[in-house]
């Protein structure tokens, strides 16, 4: 779970972290207002959405006058950003965070992560702030300093100093950098934060270190124990499908092909989704129904597959272990009868019971298409697709 | 051989007599399992499944000689389960429970890296369909009966993409010696490598298939062990071609956050570490067909 600039700068000033003034909007005059409490003679509005290189797309303003933060907070509100980190759909902006301007001399590059590799936290730190961590790690590997911290004990006052001397800090602020370092892996440990990024963290004219940019990622599998977290959850910048996917225990990915698909298990739905691309077609979700797919999730996760209106096919993939074919097939069969689908539809069955399994289907008389393989049902599917685009072409849909 | 398990090694269910510990510990008692008895702490002493219930791991083992041990604990409590099992002695540990904290599972690795290597715990999972070596002996909760016993042995992240090799392999006639689900989370108790190691040194095995996926270095790292350390033959498949980056595929691993995640470039190095690439997920089954027959 990601959460907003404002809220990780919250956070992050509660374990001493130095962070600007500034404060929430909802409107323009809100902004305003809050450029006047904070008094100056600059400000940044900055568009609050889930994703990095807010800047680059140009959603980061720096304002002089309060009617500059006025026409820039209702440039920026209700619009849609788009990053490379939101997909071509973008992220809408529905709160700005209005920030005293920061005289800034110097921008460091600062984060933590969980490294899979070594199964460790690493910490990882660059004096070329500002800039984009994985293109300089490609153009310039060296300038990027990596410590990882030894689980058994976490991190030491050595390592915190070790990066402040690679970021290039001065040691009239080390015992500030080493707080700030200390207090960002408080935060990572006690909150079960998957990624902490600060970038820019920048020096300022009076000698200040600053965390200008601040992003935080929490890990969606201890948001039980970390309630309080849970409550940032801003649901505007999630997708409303994987949303209601989620609320009916079913994992949902949408993506931009055609060809729904409904498939148990995480692997064989990217399997059965890479099948459909190799059969030349493209598939319109990532959609796991899990191991039990009752009846009543089966036919959630039609309606769910089907409320994208895009789809021009649609994939049934279904092995089952534990659970059986025929109850699957029956699951299917009460669905299709239910929703009045209007798109073909591909099943393939296999494991326990399936014999049973494409009986029913067969016998229930609807128009379903069955498949033996997995090769097999993705050319049904793709040609199934083509023939009703071919359709549509035509004018007879 | 097979490798973790086979018809002696003795099986105890940690959650033995929750709903779903019930039910999975009476379809590996049926599959022919040797299970020994479970644990709930609260309940020792009383009888479940006519099995002994015991309230700790350290009184199955020394009770009963539990060498084996399969999670079921709920997410919240289930790294604590799993410690319990490596400070007890338990040899082979198979952790189901899909939802472990991140860092709890780096406070697992980490207590189980302070055991002397030959007296360590071997963990394969969490979020995984566990360990079956056909004919002999399942620990986990995979149907049985779609596996052949032979000389292939499978890793693999994913518990249906599993099932649909094992199956495709059946229809082909080829057997299975052991196979193995590492689990889709980003830290896993063993990683394919760490498998690879095994079915290595397994006289049984003649062939191993890697199924990977999307997301994190394991897949590389297990081809390199493959080049450098192996005499057998690997095929792989990676799953995810289609993923976009950044998001997430169902499981908590299956995510490109960098460079070199995404399955074309996967392949491409695995390839080149002289690695057999099953070209399609419906493939896999030939696939170690064709390299069988070359042995």
């Amino acid at each position: 779970m990601d959460i907003h600039e404002y809220q990780a700068k919250d956070i992050l000033s509660g374990y001493g972290i130095k962070i600007a003034e500034g404060g929430l909007a909802y409107s323009s005059e809100d902004a305003v207002q809050r450029a006047r409490e904070i008094g100056g003679h600059v400000w940044a509005v900055k568009a609050q959405i889930h994703s990095g290189a807010r800047g680059k797309a140009g959603g980061i303003k720096i304002c002089k006058t309060h009617d500059e933060v006025e026409a820039a907070a209702s440039f920026l509100l209700g619009k849609r950003l788009v990053t490379h980190q939101t997909g071509p759909a973008g992220k809408v902006c529905s709160r700005l965070y209005v920030e005293a301007g920061t005289d800034i001399v110097k921008e460091l590059y600062f984060c933590f992560l969980v490294d899979r590799s070594s199964e460790r936290i690493v910490m990882v730190g660059s004096a070329q702030g500002g800039m984009d961590i994985e293109e300089l790690a490609v153009t310039n590997p060296e300038a990027i300093t990596k410590i990882y911290i030894e689980p058994a004990v976490g991190l030491q006052d050595y390592q915190a100093r070790e990066m402040a001397f690679a970021l290039g800090l001065d040691t009239e602020i080390m015992s500030h950098a080493v707080k700030t370092i200390r207090g960002c892996y408080q935060a990572l440990r006690a909150l079960d934060v998957s990624m902490l990024e600060i970038n820019p963290l920048v020096v300022t004219g009076s000698g200040q270190l600053v965390a200008l940019d601040a992003k935080m990622g929490f890990d969606d599998n201890a948001l039980f124990r970390q309630l309080k977290i849970s409550e940032l959850r801003d649901k505007t910048q999630e997708d409303p499908r994987e949303m209601a996917a989620a609320d009916r225990g079913l994992s949902y990915v949408g993506l931009d092909g055609d060809i729904g698909c409904m498939i148990n298990g995480a692997g064989l739905a990217m399997a059965t989704m890479d099948m459909i691309k190799l059969a030349g077609g493209e598939p319109a979700n990532f959609l796991d129904v899990g191991g039990g797919a009752s009846a009543e999730r089966t036919e959630k996760a039609f309606r769910l597959v089907l409320a994208d209106k895009g789809v021009k096919a649609m994939l049934v993939n279904i092995f089952a272990g534990i659970n059986r074919c025929d109850w699957i097939a029956e699951g299917v069969v009460q669905a299709v009868r239910k929703i009045d689908m209007k798109v073909p539809l591909i099943v393939r069955l296999s494991g326990t019971n399936v014999e049973e399994g494409q009986r029913i289907i067969k016998e229930s008389g609807l128009p379903i298409i069955t498949a033996d393989t997995l090769a097999e049902a993705a050319e049904k599917a793709v040609q199934a697709r083509n023939e009703v685009v071919a359709k549509e072409a035509a004018g007879e849909i | 051989m097979a490798i973790f398990i086979n018809e002696t090694t003795r099986i105890i269910v940690q959650g033995f007599t929750g709903k779903i510990g019930s039910f999975h510990a009476q379809d590996m008692i049926n599959y022919g399992s040797k299970v020994v008895g479970g644990v709930t702490p609260g309940k020792g002493g009383q009888t479940h499944l006519g099995l002994p219930v015991f309230n700790t791991v350290k009184e199955a083992v020394n009770e009963v000689g539990a060498e084996a041990s399969i999670v079921f604990v709920p997410p919240a409590f289930a790294a604590d389960s799993i410690m319990e099992a490596a400070d007890a002695g338990i040899k082979y540990c198979v952790a189901i429970t899909d939802g472990i904290p991140t860092q709890d599972m780096m406070t697992v690795k980490n207590f189980l890296r302070r055991f002397p290597e030959n007296e360590r715990m071997i963990l394969t999972g969490p979020n995984c369909a566990g360990t079956i070596s056909p004919g002999r002996s399942m620990l986990g909760i995979m149907p049985g009966h779609i596996y052949k016993q032979g000389n292939v042995g499978i890793v693999g992240r994913s518990g249906t993409l599993g099932y649909e090799a094992a199956d495709q392999m059946k229809r082909l006639g080829i057997g299975i010696s052991s196979s193995v689900g590492i689990g889709g989370d980003p830290i896993n108790g063993s990683s394919h490598r760490d498998i690879l190691e095994q079915f290595e040194n397994d006289p049984e095995t003649k062939v191993v298939l890697m199924i990977g996926e999307i997301g994190g270095p394991q897949e590389v790292e297990a081809g390199f062990f493959a080049r450098d350390y192996m005499t057998k033959p690997v095929v792989a498949y990676i799953a995810g071609l289609t993923a976009p980056e950044g998001r997430r595929m169902g499981h908590a691993g299956a995510i490109i956050s960098s460079a070199g995640e995404g399955a074309a470039e996967k392949v491409a190095i695995l390839r080149e570490l002289g690695v057999h690439i099953s070209p399609t997920p419906a493939a896999m089954g030939e696939t170690v067909a064709a390299v069988l027959a070359t042995l």
